[in-house]
């Protein structure tokens, strides 16, 4: 048994004649900061679904997905249900369907943060729910929290929703937060505190983060280790230092080069 | 600027009631108590005949008589209970049986999906009409509650295709798929998630059900295959009227009336409620 916390061999994923994701194999240990690259249609969001047993229908997986050292493809759904939560957590591009429209944002929280505790069969009264609730909404770094969980999603600003989606899948105690794009959305100042605190929480809590971006300078500051994909492969792989100061593959020295001329034209208005 | 700054700066005051709301509680409210009030008393015996016949409207008969002599008002006052009936009864065999098909068909599998789909087109393409004789043929005569059943069952199908829609729809969002990933059921996506937020869209094409509903019982009733006589419902009142419309319009306009304010006033009624569950309506 492996101890690695998410262990991908060889995952092709196809949908009818079409192959979407081609014998990709990644690896993930415990409290990693792994960041995944590529360009739109690259097949990463693909691999991030497969990985908690999430892809729609009609996209079948084959190779080996091993999630806490249990196998995801071809398990039960009952099965991954329990695993899920356990050992996964995800937080999406889209803060304006992050949340359920309808719901005070603590009614979200609680929710999570019952299941979590029921989960781990210890129970919780009103109380204590609260209390948590409250602590995650500090955790991360929202504003007047006796006040925020009352509002609803439409009432707080785009960061501040991703915010509580971190803090919804912190609730989880996962071992692996995945993050598919938590930051495109939003503009450049709220994208560098959210991904400071996604940083930090990560780190305090020793849990393990797989960063999917399409932006270069971005998966550079938080991850350790990049994997950069194109059209369903891997095409190159290493340490943030290794793959920024010697890119192996063409498709990463343009991605670089992308990334350059942008800060350039950021730059010389200055 | 940062998210950290700012939030809503007071904590959300509950605006006034929606105004469609208290309109529609009102007019549906007084076809209410008007519809109860008939199970133990009305101006006249229904059946009697209670005067002349095609007398113009006067003290003694608020809404004059119909061809027969009997008190207008007070078939339109028994009209009341039996649109209500229908309506209710409609939508909600419709609703059961419509929302709980739409939903199993927005969870299921792709190919269960599809033959989902496939009935339902079949089952909406099927006039009422057909299945009330179904119906009708497989009990022990016309009534009020065959009718009842029929137009439910004829409204499910269109009910579950909405709902089919909607549910699939709200399943596509990252919420539902982050609280998958933390381990929710499907039965409390369902009931936490998936209804709240179909529920708004989906009661004001209820709303608009019943008043689909009440005139189909009148369609049915001409046709001998809804609520038998003496109860006449507003539909069978305006086919009767219709011989005499030209000499005596108000046999028609009645009946007429009453149907279109209750038909308004649900609609309003619906409006008003989804308005209210919509947070951000609310707060607005
Ligand atoms: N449900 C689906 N059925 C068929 N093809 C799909 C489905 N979902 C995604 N694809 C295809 O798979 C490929 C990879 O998609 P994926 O969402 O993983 O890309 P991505 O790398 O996340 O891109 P982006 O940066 O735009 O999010 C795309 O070509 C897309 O068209
Ligand atoms: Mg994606």
């Amino acid at each position: 048994m492996s101890a690695l916390v998410l262990d991908i061999d060889r995952l092709s994923i196809t949908s009818g004649a079409r192959r979407l994701v081609e014998e990709i194999s990644l690896r993930v240990a415990p409290g990693e900061r792994v960041g995944l690259i590529g360009e739109s249609g690259s097949g990463k969001s693909l691999t991030a679904l497969a990985s908690v047993g999430l892809l729609a229908e009609g996209l079948v997986p084959s190779g080996s997905i091993r999630l806490g050292g249990h196998q995801v493809v071809g398990a039960a759904d009952s099965a991954l249900a329990k695993l899920r939560g356990e050992v996964a957590a995800m937080v999406f591009q889209e803060p304006l369907t992050a949340l359920d429209p309808l719901m005070p944002i603590g009614r979200q929280l609680a929710e999570v943060v019952r299941r979590h505790a029921r989960r781990n069969r210890h129970s919780m009264d009103r109380r204590s729910v609260e209390r948590a609730v409250l602590d995650l909404v500090r955790q991360v770094s929202l504003p007047h929290p006796d006040r925020l969980v009352r509002s609803f999603p439409h009432e707080i600003s785009g960061g501040q929703r991703q915010r509580v989606a971190i803090a919804m899948a912190l609730a989880c105690e996962p071992q692996l937060l995945i993050a598919d794009e938590p930051t495109t959305a939003l503009d450049v100042t709220t994208q560098a505190e959210i991904l400071t605190l996604l940083r930090d929480l990560v780190t305090a809590r020793n849990m393990a983060l797989l960063f999917i971006s399409h932006d270069l300078p971005v998966v550079a500051g938080i991850a350790e280790r990049v994997i950069v994909m194109r059209q369903g492969a891997i095409v190159e792989e290493g340490t943030v230092s290794q793959v920024f100061a010697k890119p192996a593959h063409a498709y990463t020295k343009s991605l670089m080069a992308a990334a350059r001329s942008f800060d350039d034209a950021l730059e010389i208005p200055r | 600027m940062s998210d950290l700054v700012s939030l809503p700066a007071t904590t959300r005051t509950r605006g006034p009631l929606p105004r469609a709301l208290l309109v529609g509680l009102f007019i549906v409210g007084l076809q209410l108590v008007i519809a109860l009030m008939t199970l133990v008393w009305t101006p006249y015996d229904p059946s009697a005949l209670a005067g002349q016949r095609l007398e113009a409207p006067s003290l003694i008969h608020l809404a004059g008589t119909d061809r027969l002599g009997r008190d207008l008002f007070t078939l339109i006052m028994i009209g009341a209970r039996i649109a209500l009936t229908v309506g209710c009864g409609a939508i909600l065999i419709g609703g059961l049986i419509g929302v709980t098909i739409g939903l199993a068909a927005a969870f299921a599998a792709r190919t269960l999906d599809d033959v989902f789909a496939a009935g339902l087109d079949i089952l909406i393409a099927f006039p009422t009409l057909l299945i009330a004789m179904l119906i009708v043929a497989s009990s022990d005569g016309a009534s009020l509650w065959t009718a009842t059943l029929a137009i439910g069952v004829a409204n499910s199908a269109i009910v579950a295709r909405l709902t089919r829609i909607l549910g699939k729809r709200v399943l596509a969002l990252d919420y539902i798929t982050a609280a998958r990933i933390s381990g929710s059921s499907w039965l409390s996506i369902v009931f936490r998630h998936v209804l709240p937020n179909i529920w708004p869209t989906l009661m004001v094409n209820l709303a608009l059900q019943f008043g689909l509903a009440v005139i189909a019982e009148a369609s049915l009733s001409y046709l001998g295959l809804g609520t038998p006589p003496p109860n006449a419902s507003w539909g069978r009142l305006l086919q009767e009227a219709q011989a005499t419309v030209q000499t005596a319009p108000l046999g028609a306009i009645a009946p007429g009336l009453a149907l279109v304010a209750l038909v308004i006033g649900i609609n309003l009624l619906a409006d008003g409620l989804r308005d209210l569950s919509d947070p951000a309506r609310r707060s607005a």
